[in-house]
C-alpha cells in the first residue's frame, strides 16, 4: 500500500513536469511550422532557432501585470480559467503512455489511473470543460466576451454528440471501455489497428473533425478569433489567467490526440512486432535526423549554425545510441511510438490551422447537426450491423 | 479495514437534499430557481434509488436512475423553452407576476 | 477511508444544496448545482455504481447544467428581489421541513438495521456491461419508449423557441 502511493506520487510528478514542458514547447512547434507553411521563419531570436521562446514567453506572461477589473463578477472570474485548466489536466491522468514496466524492482503501468469505465471519465471531463469557457464569458461583463463564450460553449456542446458516437463505433470492435484494453485488443501487426482493422474510416475522420471543434481549433475558432469578437472569452482575462485558458486549449489538444491515438491507431503497439526488427525504427530516425543535422552544421547557411548544428546533431546521436541499450528500451520503445503517434496527430492540427480559413458560425452548427451527427450515427448503425452479422 | 457506512446515511442524506428540494420550490418565486430545485429533488431520489439497488445487489435500480436522468433531460429541455417563452412574452421571471392567462 | 469520502462528499452536496435554495442569483444556485451533482456523482461510485456516475456528470452536469446555465446567461433577468416576504410563513414554514426531514429520517433508521454497511467495492454489479445486458433484454420496452419521449422533447423545444414567421 505504501510503495502504490510513492510510485502514483513519482509517476504524477514524472507525467505532470513532462506534460508541462511538452504545453510549452507545442506552442513553440506550432509558431514554427505555422510560419514554414506562410514561408517565413518564425521565431529564431531567442536562442537557437527560438527554442527559448516558450521561456520568454512564461517570462512575460508571469510578470505581466495580472488586471482584475472591477466591474466582473469575481468568484465567477477567478474560478474560470481554473476550471478549464483543471478539467483539461484531469483527462491527462487517465492515459496510458505504455505497458507495464519494471523500475527499481517495481512493476508499474504507464498510467497515472487505471479506470475500466476510462473512455467515459475522458468524455465526462471534457463536458466539464465546458463550464469553464461559458463561466469566463458569462463573468467578464462584456458582450464580445459574452457571446464569444456562449458561442463557444453551443459549439463545444453541439460537438460533444458526433464525438461521443464515433467514439462508440470502435468501442464495439474493442468490447471494452478501459483504455488499457484496447491497446491490449489492438496488439500485434499494423493491421490490427483499430483503424485498419476495423474499417473505422469514416470514425476516425468524424473524431478528428469533432475534436477539432471541442478544442475551438482552426477552423472552428470563430468564438475565440482575434478580426471576430476581440479575443472572445478570454478578451478580459491578462497575464496567469490568460495562460490558463492557453494551456487548458493546447491540453484540450493533447487530450484528444492522446484518445485517437489509443482507440484509432494501436496506443503504444509498433507497427509490426519487435522480434522482427521494429526496435530499430527509432535508433535509425533519430541515428538519421543527427547525421543531418551534422551535414547541415558543416555546410552552415549561417554564422551561428556552424555552432548550434553539430549540436544538435550530437544530441540527437546520443538518442539514437539510449535507444540501443537493452534494459531501457522496454520502457522506451512503446513511449517512443506513442509518442510518434500523439506527434503526427498533433501536426495534423498544427498543420490545418495555417491552411484552412474559418467556418461562421452557421456553417459551424449546421455542420454539427445536419451532416457530421448523421454520419456518426450511421457509421455506428453500420459498425454495428457489420459486427452482429460477423459474430 | 476502518470505516464503512451505515446504509441509513445514505437514504437520510437523500432526504436531506429532497427536503431542500421542496424546500426551494416552495420559497423561492423566481421560476429558473423552482425548477434547479425540482432537479434537485429528482437527484435525491436518484441517489436512494441506486442505495437500494446496492442493498439489493440488482442492477435494477440503478436503470431505475438511467431513466430518470433521461426523464429529467427531456423535462429540462421543454421547461426552459417554455420559460423563454414566458420571458419573452410577459418579461418577467417571477412566478407571482404570472397569474393570469391573459396578456 | 470510504466513510472520510462519504463524509466530505455528503458535507459539499448538503452545503451546495443549501446554496442552491438561498442564493439571490440564479447562476450561483446553477453552479452550486452542478456542484451537488459532481459530489452525488462521487457517492455513486463509492455506491458501487460507475456508469450512472459517468453518466450523472456526462448528461446532468455536462448538459442540462449546461442548458439551465445558458438560458440563466440568455435572460440575464438579474437576482430575485427580496420583496413581500411573510414573517408568519417562515416562522410556521422552516420548522415544518424540519419535521418532515425528522420524519424521514426516523422511519428511514427504523427500517433499516445498522448492520448494513457500505463500502468501495461491495457491488460489483454496476458494470456498463451488466446496465446494458439489463437495458436491452428486460428494460427493453422502457428504453424505447424513453427514446420516443427524448424525440418528443427535442420536437417539442424546437418548436417552442422558434422565431414566429410573420
Amino acid at each position: 500500500m505504501d510503495s502504490f502511493i510513492v510510485i502514483s506520487l513519482i509517476k504524477i510528478f514524472v507525467v505532470f513536469g513532462a506534460l508541462m514542458t511538452i504545453l510549452a514547447y507545442l506552442q513553440w512547434v506550432e509558431r514554427k511550422v505555422i510560419a514554414h507553411i506562410q514561408v517565413r521563419p518564425g521565431p529564431y531570436r531567442v536562442g537557437p532557432h527560438g527554442l527559448l521562446q516558450p521561456l520568454a514567453d512564461v517570462i512575460k506572461l508571469i510578470t505581466k501585470e495580472g488586471l482584475l477589473p472591477p466591474y466582473v463578477n469575481k468568484p465567477l472570474y477567478l474560478a474560470a480559467p481554473f476550471i478549464a485548466v483543471t478539467m483539461a489536466l484531469l483527462s491527462i491522468s487517465v492515459i496510458p503512455f505504455g505497458p507495464a514496466i519494471r523500475v527499481a524492482g517495481y512493476w508499474t503501468w504507464m498510467q497515472l489511473a487505471n479506470l475500466n469505465i476510462g473512455v467515459l471519465f475522458v468524455l465526462a471531463v471534457s463536458s466539464m470543460g465546458v463550464y469553464g469557457i461559458a463561466l469566463a464569458g458569462w463573468s467578464s461583463n462584456n458582450k464580445y466576451a459574452l457571446i464569444g463564450g456562449l458561442r463557444s460553449s453551443a459549439q463545444m456542446i453541439s460537438y460533444e454528440l458526433p464525438l461521443g458516437l464515433a467514439i462508440a463505433a470502435p468501442l464495439l470492435i474493442s468490447n471494452t471501455l478501459s483504455l488499457r484494453r484496447l491497446v491490449e485488443t489492438q496488439d500485434g501487426w499494423l493491421w490490427n489497428w483499430n483503424l485498419f482493422h476495423g474499417f473505422q474510416y469514416v470514425s476516425f475522420v468524424v473524431f478528428l473533425i469533432a475534436s477539432f471543434a471541442e478544442t475551438n481549433r482552426i477552423p472552428f475558432d470563430l468564438p475565440e478569433a482575434e478580426n471576430e469578437l476581440v479575443a472572445g472569452y478570454h478578451t478580459e482575462y491578462s497575464s496567469m489567467k490568460f495562460a490558463a485558458f492557453f494551456m487548458a486549449e493546447y491540453a484540450n489538444m493533447v487530450t484528444v490526440s492522446c484518445m485517437a491515438t489509443l482507440l484509432f491507431l494501436g496506443g503504444w503497439v509498433a507497427p509490426w512486432p519487435e522480434k522482427f526488427g521494429s526496435g530499430f525504427v527509432p535508433v535509425a530516425v533519430f541515428a538519421a535526423a543527427g547525421l543531418i543535422a551534422l551535414f547541415h552544421g558543416w555546410n552552415a547557411a549561417r554564422r551561428k549554425d556552424a555552432l548550434t548544428f553539430p549540436v544538435v546533431g550530437v544530441v540527437f546521436l546520443a538518442v539514437a545510441a539510449v535507444f540501443l541499450v537493452p534494459f531501457l528500451q522496454n520502457i522506451l520503445l512503446p513511449l517512443f511510438w506513442f509518442c510518434a503517434k500523439v506527434g503526427s496527430l498533433l501536426f495534423v492540427f498544427i498543420w490545418i490551422r495555417g491552411t484552412l480559413p474559418r467556418f461562421r458560425y452557421d456553417q459551424l452548427m449546421a455542420f454539427a447537426w445536419k451532416v457530421l451527427f448523421p454520419v456518426a450515427v450511421l457509421n455506428l448503425l453500420v459498425t454495428a450491423l457489420v459486427i452482429a452479422v460477423i459474430s | 479495514m476502518m470505516g464503512h457506512i451505515p446504509l441509513s446515511w445514505f437514504l437520510m442524506l437523500s432526504a436531506v437534499l429532497f427536503t431542500l428540494g421542496v424546500a426551494g420550490f416552495i420559497f423561492r418565486r423566481n421560476i429558473i430557481t423552482m425548477f434547479m430545485s425540482i432537479e434537485l429533488i429528482l437527484n435525491g431520489v436518484n441517489l436512494s434509488f441506486i442505495t437500494f439497488a446496492y442493498q439489493r445487489h440488482q442492477v435494477a435500480g440503478q436503470l431505475m436512475v438511467f431513466f430518470v436522468m433521461v426523464v429529467a433531460a427531456a423535462e429540462a429541455a421543454v421547461g426552459l423553452a417554455i420559460i423563454l417563452t414566458v420571458f419573452k412574452n410577459r418579461g418577467t421571471l417571477n412566478i407571482d407576476d404570472l397569474n393570469s392567462m391573459k396578456d | 477511508m470510504d466513510l472520510i469520502l462519504f463524509l466530505a462528499f455528503a458535507l459539499i452536496a448538503v452545503v451546495a444544496a443549501i446554496n442552491v435554495v438561498v442564493q439571490r442569483h440564479p447562476i450561483s444556485s446553477a453552479i452550486s448545482l452542478v456542484g451537488v451533482m459532481g459530489s452525488l456523482a462521487v457517492l455513486y461510485l463509492l455506491l458501487g455504481a460507475e456508469f450512472i456516475a459517468a453518466a450523472q456528470v456526462i448528461v446532468y452536469a455536462g448538459a442540462i447544467m449546461v442548458l439551465f446555465v445558458f438560458v440563466i446567461m440568455l435572460l440575464n433577468a438579474g437576482g430575485e428581489a427580496r420583496a413581500g416576504r411573510s414573517f408568519v410563513a417562515s416562522l410556521l414554514g422552516v420548522p415544518a421541513l424540519v419535521a418532515l426531514l425528522a420524519l424521514l429520517a426516523f422511519f428511514t433508521a427504523r427500517l433499516f438495521p445498522s448492520d448494513a454497511e457500505v463500502h468501495f467495492g461491495g457491488f460489483k454489479g454496476g458494470t456498463p456491461e451488466a446496465i446494458g445486458r439489463a437495458l436491452f433484454t428486460t428494460y427493453l420496452l422502457p428504453f424505447e419508449i424513453t427514446s420516443i419521449l427524448v424525440l418528443i422533447a427535442i420536437v417539442g423545444a424546437v418548436v417552442l423557441a422558434r422565431k414566429e414567421l410573420e
